[in-house]
């Protein structure tokens, strides 16, 4: 506006008649009235549940078992072992059974959960040292401070991996044994590539060897407190998996949003044997627990969980039920207004003219 | 006086680029020149100056001509500025976020968070400053630096603007810029008279006259003004523009000195080579920076709600961190203490209690995106542009003077959408004010009506013949009259209708110009007097040629000069005016024309029968919408005449009082004056008035016409702009003298309406507050009422005791007319709907009596008309003409409503539905205070993600079609049923988001 005019005339001050300036740019307002409306209702109310339905044929596809083995069988007497943390260094077996009736078909992926296990708490997620982890060397004798109380141990030595979150690590240890007829067969499982790219190949890193061994690298630090075994200690056979890079450690350092929360142990591997080519043939299983994981004190459980994914993801039914609830829904007020158009605003007055 | 000051500043910088003018905001007193002019006000009694002797000048504290507008300067930009943003609650509470977030306990977002916005918001601020500051520097640089010619130990030597002194003589030339606030001294002009053009100070573009002192106009040389050492004794700085008292002291006499022998800085010199003045005020202490920095805000109701809102909403963070902060002490007692194996508590929180009081603030920074700190700048960003739409709007654009509208203030636009009564003046509002010399009355006699041969008055029309005018070579062509035994009645030389002529000729304040022979060009202050004028120049009585001492008139063909002995000019309390001049005979008259009532008040009683046939006439004008005037003369003794001027001239000097002992003194001659006769004045409705009349009324909009017109002109034009209608059911009249006479009739015009029951009996009056719930009876009543009332009426109809009903009475009618009203009373009657009402009112006029009418109503719209730039200077918007309040109204009011209430309600909600979230999650993570999203999604959220969605929505939305708008105007009442639209839509978001994030 403060542009100086170049026209000149009479009219030299008229504004420009320009869609813009004259707001007459292309707009679209709709009127809902019950012709519009009352269809679009009905469509929706369609569209949702299609969508809902699909979506549960999809959920209804994937194949599923869960074993909360926190006081299963005899993994009781192992659950009582962990109360008294003066046992904590004495290991402690148990199996757990179960049976599939029909074949998991295609990938298998092996769960193990926790409930009501905070990983979710602020101090918690904060406690933990991501410059440690990717292989700083001045933050490995250095862990910072968020790490606290888990950063050096009582003598005033580094703890690598710092922090809560690595502290509490997840220890408990899975084999799962197929029995075919008085015939055990172990089931192999993938323990690793079960991360992300970026995960196991930017965000986590050993800090730089050289020709040293990892133990060397490492050397100066002690394990985290709740831990057994040390960092470097973790897959001693696979260079590629042991240390800040191992599968497991990657996977629980990634914290969960929920209390209650799954994560991935292993993927079944079909190319091992011709037996589980096709995925987890049906039958009797059983699952050997070396159970470390103490989650009486915070009254939590623990289970493992067999189940098959589709493009979806697992056996979750939320969304294809928000779906089908939303569906009806809109159906129910679709019938109400059709119902109310009808006996009262079918002859009756345009919706503008009520203002008056 | 946003506007005004934007006219102000102008001046300062004509000659820059006009991109300028706007961005340029009115420069805010700094701290420190405000303390010192505060302080040299306390000190300054009066101003003692003295010509040519800077030393003595020296010993007071006066400023200099330096001007300085800025704010900064290169060093304190940072603090001052950073200071002053810092005021503001919104940015204040964000630093004090900032602190909570450096304490590691609590922080549960890094700082950037906080800093990324804030230091966006502060940045985009600070160059905004900072630009504009620098565009002030450069045009405080560019007029302090522009060159004056003064007259240093004398000689005439060229200075800068910002070296001049008060006390200084300076020399200034045609079309130059007046320097600083001069006292006129001499010119090159006879009688020391000089032109200057006053467009920058008041936007009135028709050149005014200065005269110099008597004493000094002949200091025409340089060595004579040398030695010039008068000294000037005048009121202290001040902001009045057109008010000016002092006295000139010199050689041992007393001269007084008025606005008229002023030079105000930033007029223009006009028509003259030279002129000489003396710098009075200088610098900050002239009367244009005086009017500057004073900035009236009005804020408009959703302002306000917002601001309830923003408070409403820190109540709500606040509940919600208790909230969540009781959670935690609960969750960390009963769950999070078993949870200690893996998260030991730690020394800082050694309890649960205390543990919730850090999480109390650790919510407190998590929350804070409900907070909208990108809400003020958004809400600035839209306002712009629907004040832009309405520059922009070519339907409110007037072809024929080139007149755009115009929006002076950018923060009242979505107000127009609520607006509920509007009160409008008349002429040049509702009419053109384009005035034409209609009709009078003469001796008795009436001219201007045309018979036929039956003696029935012809209608007259486009066709109907005009008198010819021939027979004076000086006439304006392009006056019209159609009777012609006017001119009959001058050529036979009647003495009634010379003289008649003569005052019409006489009595006035036109400048003429002529700028060939026979070629003149009246300049006149206001439309009425110029079509007087005009009219005495084609029947024969021309007004040629003006000296401060004389007027030159060519009677019937031959020159006469009168000598002009005084002028008792018009003001609107005294409502008429008067010259007494002395005719070449030698005999004294006093001519005088004013608003009748004032004139026959004053009437020698011998005429008392020419009295009532006159008013007999007059009332037949003003039944045909006619502006009226009536004209009186008087012959004075000489030496009756002496001794009042003697009079005079010591009234003239005092300072103090001087208006009131000068009222008197008028007063006492304008007695026992002769009548002459009377001028009717035609004043044509302006295009499309009764039609936006109509609309206005279809919104439900009530509008009053507040008129300084005769009771029957009113009416008249009533009638004509249909506001009054022969189909309504009653017309009120309230004309009482009394007050009881006045309460009788607003009463039984309001038993009249709702019956006897309603109205309380007159024992209780003062109780008469129930009157609160009359609106819903208001609503009952289908019939049409109308209220006319007069201005000695409303002067009793206002006082406390009545204004109740008056106000009662007046809302049940459909249409209200006050007329012969004061512009003080314009703005009570204006003030009393708003106190009582509550309602949104909007007051449009075009003439200096309207502004203070203007100014009270919520909105003000001045229409730039014929009367000057008064009222467009204090008013809000501005347009050419009528019909376009309509469209302002009906239009960009209505959208910019919806659009605000609409923007706000988005607004809201985007920023609750995002924040809940991690209200809700808390209730999964222990109330730790952990974040869901990424900290950088949460920093930009609101400032870049989200900010260009809800701003398209708040520019572009239309919530009806153009045409569909002007069609149903009834909308409007529908969208004033819905003035807490934006509360309810708060509050529903609120509610409808709180469920939409939870998603387990």
């Amino acid at each position: 506006m403060g542009r100086a005019k170049d026209k000149s005339g009479p009219l030299a001050r008229r504004p420009d008649n320009s869609a813009f300036k004259q707001q007459r740019l292309p707009a679209w307002s709709p009127m809902l009235t019950a012709n519009t409306v009352l269809p679009f209702f009905y469509l929706m109310a369609l569209i949702c549940m299609l969508l809902g339905v699909w979506l549960l044929l999809t959920v209804q596809s994937t194949r599923e078992v869960k074993l909360d083995y926190t006081e299963h069988g005899a993994c009781e007497r192992c659950f009582q072992m962990r109360k008294n943390v003066s046992f904590a260094g004495e290991p402690c077996t148990c199996e757990v059974n179960f049976s599939i009736g029909k074949q998991f078909k295609g990938d298998v992926f092996f769960y193990y959960g926790l409930k009501n296990f905070h990983q979710n708490l602020r101090r918690y997620m904060d406690s933990r040292d991501d410059g440690q982890t990717v292989g700083r060397k001045n933050k490995l004798k250095n862990p910072s401070g968020y790490c606290e109380p888990f950063a050096r141990d009582s003598n005033g030595v580094p703890i690598a991996p710092c922090g809560a979150v690595a502290n509490s690590m997840f220890n408990d240890t899975f084999t799962l044994t197929y029995h075919q007829s008085s015939r055990s067969i172990p089931v192999p499982l993938l323990r690793t590539g079960l991360t992300w790219y970026t995960d196991k190949n930017i965000k986590y890193r050993n800090p730089a060897v050289d020709n040293l061994t990892l133990a060397q690298a490492f050397e100066g630090t002690v394990r985290p407190l709740y831990w057994q075994k040390a960092v470097y200690e973790l897959d001693p056979d696979d260079p590629n998996n042991n240390g800040f890079i191992n599968d497991d450690l990657i996977i629980w350092m990634r914290e969960a949003a929920f209390p209650n929360f799954k994560k991935l142990y292993g993927i079944l591997n079909r190319n091992d044997n011709v037996k589980f080519a096709k995925g987890l043939p049906s039958g009797n299983y059983t699952i050997n627990i070396t159970y470390n994981f103490p989650v009486q004190p915070f009254r939590g459980r623990k289970e493992v969980v067999l189940t098959t994914l589709t493009w979806f993801g697992g056996q979750n039914h939320f969304l294809p039920v928000a779906y089908l609830v939303t569906s009806s829904l809109l159906f129910l007020t679709a019938v109400v207004l059709t119902v109310v158009w009808w006996k009262f605003g079918k002859k009756g007055k345009n919706m503008q003219l009520t203002f008056q | 006086m946003l506007g005004c000051l934007y006219v102000h500043c102008r001046s300062e910088t004509t000659s820059q680029d006009k991109g300028l003018r706007k961005v340029t905001r009115p420069p805010a007193p700094s701290p420190r020149s405000c303390a010192s002019r505060l302080c040299s006000v306390l000190a300054e009694k009066e101003r003692r100056v003295k010509a040519n002797d800077r030393e003595h000048n020296d010993r007071f504290p006066y400023a200099d001509n330096r001007i300085k507008t800025s704010k900064y300067n290169a060093f304190t930009f940072l603090p001052v500025n950073l200071f002053e943003q810092f005021q503001r609650v919104a940015n204040a509470y964000f630093v004090i976020l900032l602190i909570l977030q450096l304490i590691p306990e609590i922080s549960s977002l890094s700082w950037f968070t906080t800093i990324v916005p804030l230091g966006l918001v502060l940045a985009i601020t600070a160059v905004k400053d900072a630009t504009d500051d620098y565009f002030r520097h450069r045009s405080d640089q560019q007029v302090n630096n522009r060159q004056s010619q003064v007259l240093i130990r004398g000689s005439v030597q060229n200075e800068k603007w910002m070296n001049v002194r008060v006390g200084d003589i300076i020399k200034l030339e045609n079309n130059q810029f007046v320097a600083a606030d001069l006292l006129l001294l001499c010119s090159s002009e006879p009688y020391g008279l000089c032109y200057v053009e006053t467009a920058d100070l008041d936007g009135e573009t028709n050149l005014k006259v200065r005269q110099a002192p008597n004493v000094t106009s002949d200091l025409g040389d340089v060595s004579r003004l040398t030695d010039f050492d008068g000294e000037v004794i005048c009121e202290p700085p001040n902001n009045k523009l057109d008010k000016f008292t002092g006295t000139l002291h010199w050689r041992d006499n007393e001269y007084s000195l008025d606005n008229e022998k002023m030079l105000l800085r930033g007029c223009v010199l006009r028509n003259t080579e030279w002129c000489f003045g003396m710098v009075i005020f200088a610098g900050l202490q002239t009367k244009l920076m005086q009017n500057c920095g004073k900035t009236k805000f009005k804020r408009t109701s959703l302002d306000k709600l917002m601001n309830t809102l923003v408070l409403w909403i820190f109540a709500f963070l606040v509940c919600m961190g208790v909230i969540l902060a009781i959670g935690n002490s609960i969750w960390e007692s009963w769950i999070g203490r078993r949870f200690e194996v893996f998260l030991p508590w730690g020394e800082s929180r050694s309890s649960a209690v205390l543990s919730g009081f850090l999480t109390f603030w650790s919510y407190v920074i998590i929350l804070n995106t409900v907070v909208p700190i990108s809400l003020y700048v958004s809400v600035e960003v839209l306002r712009l542009s629907h004040s832009l739409f309405i520059n922009w709007d070519q339907k409110m654009f007037c072809g024929r003077t080139d007149t755009p509208a115009e929006a002076r203030t950018t923060t009242l636009n979505e107000e127009l959408g609520q607006v509920e009564f509007i009160f409008s003046d008349k002429t040049g509002t509702l009419t053109q004010n384009i005035m034409a010399f209609s009709k009078c009355s003469i001796d008795g006699q009436t001219y201007g009506d045309i018979y036929d041969e039956f003696d029935q008055r012809v209608e007259i029309t486009e066709k109907t013949a005009c008198v010819d005018f021939s027979f004076n070579p000086l006439c304006d062509r392009g006056f019209k009259f159609h009777d012609s035994s006017l001119v009959e009645a001058t050529k036979r030389e009647d003495p009634a209708v010379q003289e008649f002529f003569r005052l019409l000729a006489l009595c006035h304040t036109v400048m003429p110009e002529e700028k060939s022979e026979g070629d003149l060009v009246y300049q006149a202050q206001s439309p009425d007097e110029g079509a007087l004028v005009t009219a005495a120049r084609n029947f024969g009585f021309v007004f040629r040629a003006r000296t401060p001492e004389t007027v030159t008139l060519w009677e019937m063909g031959r020159a006469v000069t009168y000598q002009l002995l005084a002028i008792l000019d018009f003001n609107n309390v005294r409502k008429r005016m008067s010259v007494i001049v002395k005719n070449p005979e030698g005999h004294i008259k006093l001519y005088c024309k004013g608003a009748d009532t004032l004139i026959f008040d004053r009437l020698d009683p011998s005429c008392s029968r020419l009295m009532n046939e006159t008013s007999e006439h007059l009332s037949e004008f003003a039944g045909e919408g006619l502006r009226t005037l009536a004209l009186a003369c008087k012959d004075i003794d000489e030496e009756y005449y002496e001794a009042w001027a003697e009079r005079l001239r010591c009234g003239s000097t005092a300072i103090e009082d001087r208006e009131e002992q000068l009222a008197v003194l008028y007063e006492e001659i304008e007695q026992g004056m002769k009548l002459l006769g009377a001028t009717a004045i035609e004043d044509k409705l302006q295009e499309g008035v009764p039609e936006t009349i109509a609309r206005l009324n279809l919104a439900d909009i009530k509008i009053w016409v507040l008129t300084g017109d005769k009771l029957e002109t009113a009416m008249n034009i009533g009638y004509s702009c249909n506001m009054l209608r022969d189909d309504m059911n009653e017309v009120f009249v309230v004309s009482g003298q009394t007050r009881l006479e006045v309460q009788q009739q607003l009463r039984s015009a309001k038993e009249h309406i709702v019956g006897l029951s309603r109205v309380s009996s007159p024992g209780d009056i003062e109780k008469s507050d129930a009157f609160a719930d009359d609106s819903v009876f208001e609503e009952a009543i289908i019939a049409e009422y109308a209220l006319v009332i007069n201005g000695h009426s409303l002067a009793h109809a206002l006082e406390p005791q009545l204004e109740h009903i008056l106000l009662d009475l007046a809302c049940l009618c459909k249409t209200v007319i006050c007329c012969r009203v004061t512009p003080l009373q314009k703005a009570q009657v204006v003030e009393l709907v708003r106190r009582h009402r509550g309602a949104v009112t909007l007051a449009v006029g075009d003439g200096a009596n309207d502004v203070s009418m203007i100014k009270t109503a919520h909105i003000g719209v001045g229409i730039s008309g014929q009367e000057g730039m008064q009222a467009v200077l204090a008013s809000d918007y501005s347009f050419a003409q009528f019909r376009c309040l309509q469209r302002l109204l009906l239009v960009h009011g209505r959208w910019s409503y919806f659009r605000m209430c609409n923007f706000l309600g988005y607004f809201f909600y985007k920023n609750f539905a995002f924040t809940l979230v991690h209200f809700w999650y808390g209730f999964f993570c222990g109330f730790s205070a952990q974040t869901v999203y990424d900290q950088w999604f949460i920093t930009l959220f609101n400032i870049v993600y989200t900010s260009l969605p809800v701003l398209a929505m708040g520019l572009f939305d239309q919530t009806l079609s153009k045409s569909y708008r002007t069609s149903v105007t009834r909308t409007v009442c529908a969208t004033r049923a819905c003035t807490n639209r934006a509360s309810r839509t708060f509050s529903s978001t609120s509610a409808g988001s709180s469920c939409a994030p939870c998603r387990g």
